[in-house]
């Protein structure tokens, strides 16, 4: 199969209001790849996602992000999402009075381009809550407003689902679930992850149990110091990062 | 010629459009004794109509400018350029085809009479002074339910109009109510039997098309022992570079255990002065409740008031104003407990763009009689810029220790993290804009019958287009 080369990050240095946080940071995704990033708090690990998508507080200060083979420093977010970038937030923020069913058709429309048709969209959308054990009152809450921890992550997957992006960024997704809450997360990672490329940001071993992933990448100070494979993530979880440090 | 102005600050106003002016009888410009008896005779009013208009007339000469509200603004109005006074149409039509054509193209582009075939128990549409269409449903009518234009409600019942007439807005209350009463040209005038429920809403649609142009209508509403109506109100004007006058006053009496609920969106274009009275009396266990929404015009001053007169009355104003260049909305409630064991909730939303400004004005009055009140008032503003400004002036005249009282205000401006939440699932700035702009609205348009919430709805959409620099 021909490589589809979806990201490709080369010598990234990023500042966020003149503090530098990405000091040369080189990192390529395929499509149907599945790269994990691991690294301490305050790594860098969130400010890749968000300048990937192109969070307007991080400044590019050097190097390049290539997305499907352009350079996209000038492309704006909602391009970015249109052209199927997807970035599944660590803290969504919460949007009063704007109801989950109207956001996701919504977001939907503009993602593809065109209002998908009622009855079409609201079928997929039974599909999507039902694989993630989503009850259908989701929909008429407000986007995020008095969501727990959980709710608010299965929403993002439930969008993750329906957007069916190229590059799927996910950032800390993992946090705040239980067991079964990973583990249905972790499904309908899985059930996309293979037409996608997918970048998952995580402290934990425990949701690359379930989403396998190709390589791991080690980051700290702003810098992928190790990459390797799954059982990079192994080996970080029984000794911690005193190692990668020392590597520094 | 549209100054540069002007133009922007009317932007997309999509109900810009004007016909031809076409009158059967139009006044001269300007206001004096004699245009209010010729308003009168040609209407062939009673005298006793006739007085009441000429002592509101010496009323509205001698009284002051409004101390309540944005008052420095008022003196922009030239009463002088303003036609009080015309006709469009020789007879109020109980047929849309019977309306003069270019009139009833109009209310075509309006949607009114696909709205009234869809979801409307009536409906009425007034063109500059005078309603030119009228109908209701038959099984209303069967009911005893009185809907008519205003004029017609003097003509036919002139003792029910003669009873209540002024007793809620007195002419003698501040200087626009005097001058409506002066001048009161076309509204509404509606009576619910005992016990009946109108199930589907009733509609004014209120259109000025002429160049300064004075609409004084004056609606009068009696909901009887135990009924229960909605009434709706629209209203658009042409954009203009000079300005025009709205200055309407609505009285609405809910007699014990009635309901009534009125509900406006008023979307005039940017040079209309939108200076209207509303108050609503609450008997014995009644509920009045003002469903507010206050998008056009270039200065609206507008407090919807309740007096709950009788025990365990229920007020509920539920408002929103939105600001945008070069205009002032100020808006409000009053409410006043006059009795024991009346309630009042009062929401107030208000967004300003583009350096317009929302201002909430409200009163809260609870007399020493009138023990174990309970009220709730919520303000919130969104900002959407550095340019714009909101402001919030509450009043409270509080006589009764029993009474139970909360007050929340907040401002707040669109964060970051929401754009960017919503940029990211494929939103263009303004769309985000736009749907952040819908939620913060939600609280009220879920209380419009869902046609107009749809219309709200894109017309924020609209305002939000054009507006990142």
């Amino acid at each position: 199969m021909m490589v589809d080369e979806l990201l490709r990050v080369e010598n990234l240095h990023v500042s966020v209001e003149g503090t530098p946080i990405l000091n040369g940071l080189n990192l390529t995704i395929n499509r149907g790849e599945i790269h994990a990033i691991m690294g301490r708090n305050g790594a860098g690990k969130s400010t890749l996602a968000n300048v990937v998508m192109g969070h307007p507080a991080y400044e590019i200060t050097q190097g390049t992000i290539h997305y499907k083979g352009s350079n996209i420093e000038e492309m704006e977010v909602f391009q970015r999402a249109r052209e199927g970038m997807f970035l599944s937030f660590q803290y969504p923020a919460a949007i009063p009075g704007v109801q989950v069913g109207t956001f996701l058709r919504k977001s939907v429309a503009s993602v593809r381009g065109e209002a998908p048709p009622p009855r079409e969209f609201r079928k997929e959308l039974k599909n999507a809550m039902e694989q993630l054990s989503m009850d259908r009152s989701f929909l008429s809450r407000y986007v995020n407003q008095g969501f727990s921890g959980g709710e608010k992550k299965r929403l993002e997957i439930l969008q993750l689902l329906l957007l069916q992006p190229d590059l799927a960024l996910l950032d800390e997704t993992d946090s705040g679930l239980d067991i079964d809450a990973l583990r249905i997360v972790a499904e309908g990672i899985n059930s996309v992850a293979q037409n996608t490329g997918c970048l998952i940001i995580t402290h934990y071993q425990r949701l690359l149990d379930l989403v396998k992933p190709d390589v791991v990448h080690v980051l700290l100070d702003g810098k992928i110091v190790e990459s390797g494979g799954p059982e990079l993530a192994l080996k970080l979880e029984d000794e911690g990062y005193d190692w990668v440090e020392a590597l520094a | 010629m549209m100054t540069q102005d002007a133009q922007e600050a009317v932007g997309d106003y999509r109900y810009g459009f004007h016909d031809p002016e076409s009158s059967t009888i139009r006044f001269d410009k300007g206001l004096s004794e004699q245009v209010v008896r010729d308003i009168s005779e040609l209407k062939n009013e009673p005298e006793w109509m006739t007085d009441i208009r000429i002592k509101a007339y010496n009323h509205f000469i001698e009284r002051e400018m409004p101390t309540w509200g944005n008052c420095n603004s008022l003196e922009g109005i030239n009463f002088d350029n303003i036609t009080y006074f015309l006709r469009s149409s020789d007879k109020t039509e109980k047929n849309w085809d019977d309306v003069p054509e270019d009139i009833k193209r109009t209310f075509d582009r309006l949607g009114i009479p696909e709205a009234e075939q869809k979801w409307l128990g009536g409906v009425t549409a007034q063109y500059e002074s005078e309603a030119v269409y009228h109908s209701i449903r038959e099984d209303l009518e069967e009911q005893g339910v009185i809907f008519l234009d205003m004029d017609s409600g003097l003509k036919e019942y002139p003792e029910l109009v003669k009873k209540y007439f002024g007793t809620v807005v007195p002419h003698s209350d501040n200087k626009f109510s005097a001058l409506n009463t002066a001048v009161w040209s076309g509204g509404s005038f509606i009576y619910v039997p005992k016990g009946v429920h109108v199930e589907m809403p009733v509609q004014a649609y209120f259109r000025i098309n002429a160049k300064n142009m004075g609409q004084f209508e004056r609606t009068l509403i009696i909901a009887d022992e135990g009924s229960s109506l909605h009434y709706v109100e629209g209203c658009t004007a042409p954009t203009y570079s000079t300005d025009s006058l709205h200055s309407a006053v609505v009285e609405l009496i809910a007699m014990e255990g009635a309901k009534i609920r009125y509900s406006t969106v008023q979307n005039w274009s940017a040079n209309v002065y939108n200076l209207v009275t509303k108050r609503g009396v609450a008997h014995k266990n009644a509920t009045v409740e003002w469903v507010d929404g206050n998008i056009g015009s270039k200065l609206t001053m507008k407090y919807p008031s309740v007096l709950l007169k009788g025990e365990g009355a229920h007020a509920e104003i539920i408002s929103v104003a939105y600001a945008g260049k070069g205009q002032h909305q100020d808006a409000g409630a009053k409410v006043h407990h006059l009795a024991p064991n009346t309630t009042s909730n009062i929401l107030s939303k208000s967004i300003s763009k583009g350096g317009g400004r929302s201002s909430y004005r409200g009163m809260l009055q609870v007399t020493p009689k009138a023990d174990g009140c309970r009220s709730k008032v919520v303000c919130d503003a969104l900002m959407l810029d550095e340019d714009s400004r909101s402001d919030t002036y509450p009043t409270m005249e509080i006589g009764n220790s029993t009474a139970d009282l909360e007050h929340e205000a907040s401002v707040s401006k669109i964060s970051g993290d929401q754009l960017f939440y919503l940029m990211s699932r494929g939103h263009s700035e303004e769309e985000a804009m736009g749907l952040i702009v819908n939620g913060f609205f939600e609280p009220f348009t879920r209380e419009l019958p869902m046609e107009y919430a749809v219309e709200l709805n894109r017309l924020l959409e609209l305002e939000m287009e054009g507006s990142i620099g």
